[in-house]
């Protein structure tokens, strides 16, 4: 008997699960921008089972009657944050959970940011408050080769609900931030053309266990090499399978990324790239996009020549740009890569431009656009719900929903 | 040669004369002068480094020169409670308690921090050593006029020697290996048996009653913590967690030193009893929690909270923590988490002025009061407005259409040199 009235209460919360999922959801916004043509006035997004259903006019998208329907002023696609270590540092810098960057050598590949990613880390949270759905994290620069990193959802409650791109890229720096990489109180690399070579030398092994591999393959006679971690993953990178992602700033430094992205054929993304405003044709005329360092980042080190009007000068002059909220050693621990696009509109910038470059644009630099990235029929229901021009100091992030599921209704 | 020498001088008194009585009115923006409510197309007139009229019904005197600022909004000239440009060193790493170190022995006036906050529309701030120390010695307050030396920018007192406060911290940031302290008892015993001493220095000198004979020897730490004890010298204390915060507030009471807390990241759970202790506080906004231990309840809702709670609040850059050329922005999201553009606006100018004892001269837009303005291409908190111009005792020191300025303004190729701004790979010293 109490059996029986287990299972048909069972039974019920399966069939009003089934009307109105917690997947579904529709959001009308008095202006809805979709990163994917003109913002729509009055529109609405119907999500059901996490995937966008419909988008347009609320004169012309019929609402589901069982579904709830949030209301915003502005509504744009969930927000993507193209680089951070978000879920790989702990958020009060201690030493034991600062996991971005492991010093024992200049290059170690096949450290996954998988096995480090912490999907509960506080900063998570804080970055879905302002609208950021996505993030491209993992190991951080401060290495030749620091490791991988991933693209994970601002949601979940362990690495494999969050994850959904668990090895993007293979991080990598290059000039003096590399210096000294792996230093277990040896003086080596001590110079940038030390590091450029190490990294080369790496590279050219990994070429020739690739070949030992397709030998291999075509020649019963022939063994293939005994498995090895890091050369599996840098062959990824020499397939073109895994963009190198290198962190670098001064110009010169820049021709060296780009010099061995031509060498070994491989695809490359800056990161940083403070100097970029420099070698706007070069990076051009090598198609290789730039995740620009963040607007705020102070000017220091090798930032020092670092402008508010770089993002500027790389879209007008068609390169591939995307916003990042960086890595920081102290405080803020993690910028907010709304703000850091903001700051830009100051300084040249449209709000389209560059609400493309926390959004569409960042998708398609991670190779991840076919999901996420713009309000359209089919992708994630990622949105971010704001009461004003999402860009101004003083409007709030009021709702976040990832996958049609409410996030965030935290006004911030 | 001494006709010569006559005449030279002659020529450069001349030269300093042709300014004097000449006016400049600025006509047709909005002027927040903070001390009154916000003036339409309003009129603000300067002479000779002062403000001679602001309003909507002034007469603009006849060989004024008249500059057409329509559109725009005049500002007073920010005041930054706390910032590092100028690569202010006092206290060494010796000791913990270091009031007789001056920062104004190592400020480098030629450093490019101080064209950063003219570019972000400051025209005063307060230079302070870091918070690695229980005290880490004097402060120094400066304008941000053309100036060769640290003496040629400072403010001066009526003595004529060079205005400052003391800084002071607590919480983790001065924990270290003794000398220093390990715990936060150790830290409050430490600076309470320094004002004790202090306090005993004080009255052999009362003793004394002007006979050198019992007059005790010269002691630079005692000299500068009489000064503080008197109530001369503010005290700038660094400080973050609420009994933190609290510890501030007894050691102020049992010593009567005046004190600005500065950041106060948990300020918010502690606000009336800051508001009861009468104690001025300068915030700043960081754009995520944590970082550090005692930064990670730190929120927006500090700007509001200590608002309404009645306490008078400013802002500070930390620079290099945050970059002067945005200090207006730190206000801003003190708006955007609820206070009120009124109070943010006041927080940037006259508060800061007030904690540093200059509100007679700066900090709103009267007569009488130094000519220290911003002129602004809009609302002082969008995010889309940009200084145009800064003047400082009625120099134009920042103008965005000067290609140097604009540089400093925007970054770029040396455009920010020379420079020491740290990069934070770790968390060692602290701000």
């Amino acid at each position: 008997m109490r059996h029986s009235i287990i299972s048909l209460i069972a039974t019920l919360l399966c069939i009003a699960a089934f009307s109105a999922q917690a997947s579904d959801i529709v959001v009308r916004g008095d202006l809805v921008y979709t990163s994917a043509g003109d913002p729509i006035q009055n529109g609405v997004v119907v999500v059901r089972d996490g995937k966008i259903l419909a988008i347009g006019p609320a004169s012309s998208v019929s609402i589901p009657g069982d579904m709830d329907v949030v209301n915003a002023a502005v509504v744009t696609p969930g927000l993507i944050d193209a680089h951070t270590v978000v879920g790989m540092v702990g958020y009060l810098s201690q030493d034991d959970d600062q996991d971005h960057l492991e010093q024992s050598a200049a290059i170690q590949p096949e450290l996954r940011a998988i096995d480090a990613y912490n999907a509960r880390e506080p900063l998570i949270e804080w970055l879905r408050t302002f609208g950021v759905t996505t993030i491209h994290s993992g190991h951080g620069p401060g290495e030749i080769v620091s490791g991988q990193t991933l693209i994970a959802k601002t949601t979940g409650d362990t690495i494999d609900e969050a994850v959904f791109n668990p090895a993007a890229m293979v991080a990598a720096t290059l000039g003096q931030g590399a210096v000294m990489s792996g230093n277990g109180g040896r003086n080596t690399p001590g110079t940038r053309g030390k590091v450029a070579a190490m990294l080369r030398t790496e590279l050219l092994k990994a070429e020739a266990y690739a070949d030992k591999i397709a030998a291999a393959a075509d020649d019963d006679e022939k063994d293939p090499p005994a498995r090895d971690l890091k050369m599996e993953v840098l062959t990824s990178v020499l397939s073109g399978d895994t963009p190198l992602l290198v962190t670098v700033n001064r110009h010169n430094d820049i021709m060296t990324a780009l010099r061995i992205a031509e060498e070994f054929d491989i695809r490359m993304v800056l990161d940083g790239a403070s100097e970029a405003y420099l070698l706007l044709d070069e990076i051009k005329a090598a198609g290789v996009p730039v995740i620009v360092h963040p607007a705020m980042a102070r000017a220091g080190g090798e930032r020092e020549n670092l402008s508010f009007t770089t993002a500027e000068k790389l879209i007008n002059a068609g390169i591939p740009t995307a916003f990042q909220s960086g890595y920081e050693g102290y405080v803020p621990k993690t910028r907010v890569v709304l703000f850091e696009a903001a700051i830009t509109l100051a300084h040249g910038v449209s709000p389209d431009q560059a609400l493309a470059a926390i959004t569409i644009d960042a998708a398609k630099i991670l190779g991840i656009d076919d999901r996420v990235g713009s309000l359209e029929v089919g992708k994630d229901g990622d949105l971010a719900l704001y009461d004003g021009d999402p860009f101004e100091y003083t409007t709030h992030a009021i709702g976040t929903i990832i996958e049609g599921v409410r996030v965030s209704d935290t006004v911030k | 040669m001494k006709r010569l020498s006559a005449l030279v001088s002659c020529v450069f008194l001349l030269h300093s004369m042709a300014a004097f009585g000449e006016s400049t009115a600025f006509v047709g923006a909005t002027i927040m002068p903070v001390s009154g409510e916000p003036i339409e197309n309003g009129t603000l007139v300067i002479e000779d480094g002062k403000i001679s009229a602001v309003g909507s019904n002034v007469r603009v005197p006849r060989n004024a020169d008249v500059v057409d600022v329509a559109g725009m909004v005049i500002i007073p000239g920010l005041v930054d409670t706390h910032s590092h440009i100028g690569e202010p060193a006092g206290a060494d790493r010796s000791s913990p308690i270091q009031p007789e170190a001056r920062v104004l022995d190592s400020i480098n006036v030629r450093d490019a921090g101080f064209k950063r906050a003219l570019a972000g529309g400051i025209t005063t701030a307060n230079l302070m050593s870091g918070s690695g120390h229980l005290m880490s010695g004097q402060t120094v307050y400066v304008k941000m006029r053309d100036g060769n030396s640290i003496e040629t920018v400072a403010y001066k007192k009526d003595d004529g020697s060079v205005d400052g406060g003391m800084k002071m911290a607590n919480g983790t940031n001065p924990r270290r290996d003794a000398p220093f302290p390990g715990t936060r008892g150790k830290s409050a015993a430490l600076v309470r048996q320094k004002y004790v001493a202090a306090q005993e220095y004080m009255a052999k000198i009362e003793r004394a009653d002007g006979d050198p004979e019992k007059m005790p020897e010269r002691d630079l730490a005692m000299e500068a913590l009489i000064e503080v004890l008197d109530g001369e010298r503010v005290v700038h204390h660094h400080t973050h967690r609420h009994d933190d915060i609290l510890t501030v507030l007894r050691l102020q009471e049992e010593f009567g030193f005046r004190v600005v807390l500065h950041h106060v990241s948990e300020a918010h759970r502690v606000a009336e009893e800051i508001a009861a202790a009468n104690v001025p506080v300068s915030l700043i906004m960081i754009d995520s929690p944590g970082g550090k231990l005692e930064s990670q309840y730190i929120d927006f809702e500090n700007a509001p909270a200590l608002e309404r709670a009645g306490v008078n609040v400013g802002f500070h850059t930390d620079d290099y923590i945050s970059d002067s050329r945005l200090f207006m922005r730190m206000a801003a999201l003190g708006v955007r988490a609820g206070m009120t553009r009124k109070t943010a606006l006041r927080a940037l100018t006259l508060a800061g002025a007030e904690m540093l004892d200059l509100d007679d001269r700066i900090g709103t837009l009267e007569r009488g009061k130094d000519a220290d303005f911003v002129i602004l291409s809009g609302d002082p908190f969008s995010v889309y407005t940009r200084v145009q111009e800064t003047w400082v005792e009625g120099v134009k020191r920042f103008d965005i259409d000067d290609s140097d300025d604009r540089a400093v303004a925007e970054g770029g190729f040396g455009a920010l040199q020379p420079s020491v701004i740290h990069e934070f790979h770790g968390y060692e010293e602290g701000h």
